[in-house]
């Protein structure tokens, strides 16, 4: 078993629980012994990008600060919001006058010396499990599926913190033939669903799912996946009336199921059809 | 006869301007026009100006771009920024107006939820539309 840090994020323990379920359970069977940091908070959602905000990085240094007193050296994220502050605000702190600010503010804490490498599930996935490996241990296969890879904003923005090409990205759609499935390639899924404006603007983000929606099952998908619990909101929650209703579900939760753990999401997905005895998709 | 037409660089160095780089650590005179900022934006259909007309008020000096809907309706996508031809990142200005505006003490119009909202999307609308 390999040890890996892990900084779960507030969603994760509220709204994206089954994203966390069925990720933790896909790396265990994957071999990591997957440890939370101890005392972490949130990361704020969003990196602030204002040069004199020095407080908004508080949040995110102080997780990083965290896996340093665990002795370790990198941490996964599940989401892709967190993953984009910690990236973000790590690289932002490493400017000797800032980290100085920053570790004279955070008093209490041990100071915060950098180094910290940040991983989201998908880099893990294709650069150290790798793709052979990962369809290995698929035990029931997404055959017949089509999945529409929906990858928000964050993973692929700003291009230093991306996890792949941002405009032509292609690690989720690898992940998702590892499982058996067929990714549907469609021109929304780098488009952003709009984030927190859910909040104040939700007529906004409504238009934003129907179209991001629309344009998935146009292109054929039976689902949605995301690593972002806001897209994930946004696309499910935000979805205006008459959109496709296909289902928007999180990598996890797929991971999971293809993996043989239970997951009802998916499952409700899929019927075996008896004469091959390949799932099919039951009809969204 | 015609007026003289002043075509010095001295107007384009005006404080605000140099305010807005600043806070956003993105020179605005770096910009030189081009709209594919505005293009790919997929929220310039709400803005009231359009993402490049931003930058140019700001290369103007002009500091009614703290009283535009277009700050607030930009979701820090990062699309534009990643397409810029000149390499500035203009969801940074975007930042930089939207916090001059609130140290001011103008907010954007209602920041309370008008449907129930997770936590990750207060969190975020908090950050980004409080000082
Ligand atoms: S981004 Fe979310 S899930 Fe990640 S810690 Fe923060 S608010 Fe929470
Ligand atoms: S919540 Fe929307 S803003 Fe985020 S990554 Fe997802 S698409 Fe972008
Ligand atoms: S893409 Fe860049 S150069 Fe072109 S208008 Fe926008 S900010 Fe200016
Ligand atoms: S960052 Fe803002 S201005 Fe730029 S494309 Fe996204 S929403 Fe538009």
């Amino acid at each position: 078993m390999k040890k890996l840090a892990y900084f779960p994020g507030c969603a994760m323990k509220d709204q994206a629980r089954p994203d966390e379920n069925g990720a933790l359970q896909a790396l265990a069977i994957l071999g990591y012994e997957v440890e939370e940091i101890p005392r972490w908070n949130c990361c704020g959602t969003v990196y602030s990008l204002a040069q004199d905000d020095l407080m908004r990085h508080v949040g995110p240094v102080r997780n990083l600060v965290r896996v340093q007193g665990m002795g370790e050296k990198r941490v996964l994220t599940l989401c892709a919001m967190c993953y984009g502050t910690l990236t973000r605000s790590a690289r932002f702190v490493e400017e000797p006058e800032r980290l100085e600010r920053i570790n004279a503010f955070m008093d209490t804490e041990d100071d915060f010396r950098g180094g910290i490498e940040v991983v989201h599930l998908l880099t893990l996935l294709r650069d150290e499990v790798g793709y052979e490996k990962l369809a290995s241990k698929v035990k029931r296969s997404l055959d017949g599926l089509k999945v529409a890879t929906y990858y928000g904003c964050v993973l692929l923005r700003p291009r230093e913190f991306a996890v792949d090409d941002p405009e032509r990205p292609e690690v989720m759609e690898r992940v998702v033939e590892a499982m058996g499935g067929t990714p549907t390639v469609f021109p929304e899924r780098m488009e952003c669903c709009g984030a927190y404006l859910t909040v104040g603007r939700s007529d906004v983000v409504t238009d934003r799912a129907g179209r991001i929606l629309r344009s998935a099952r146009g292109n054929g998908a039976d689902l949605v996946v995301t690593t972002c619990p806001l897209c994930q909101f946004n696309l499910d929650e935000r979805r205006p009336a008459g959109a496709p209703s296909l289902p928007v579900l999180y990598l996890g939760q797929l991971l999971a199921w293809a993996m043989g753990v239970d997951e009802p999401a998916v499952a409700a997905l899929v019927s075996k059809e008896p004469a091959t005895g390949k799932p099919v998709p039951s009809g969204v | 006869m015609a007026s003289e037409l002043d075509l010095s660089r001295d107007r384009l160095d005006a404080p605000f301007a140099r305010r807005v780089e600043e806070l956003s650590g993105e020179n605005p005179y770096a910009c030189y026009q081009c709209g594919k900022c505005s293009a790919g934006c997929p929220f310039a259909d709400y803005m009231d100006v359009l993402p490049n007309q931003v930058l140019r008020l700001v290369q103007l000096g002009d500091e009614s771009a703290l009283d535009l809907s277009a700050p607030w309706v930009c979701a820090s996508c990062l699309a534009c920024g990643v397409r810029c031809p000149k390499g500035v990142d203009i969801a940074k200005t975007m930042e930089a107006l939207r916090l001059l505006a609130l140290r001011k003490g103008i907010s954007p119009a209602p920041a309370t939820p008008d449907r129930p909202c997770p936590q990750i999307a207060l969190v975020g609308a908090f950050r980004k539309l409080t000082p």
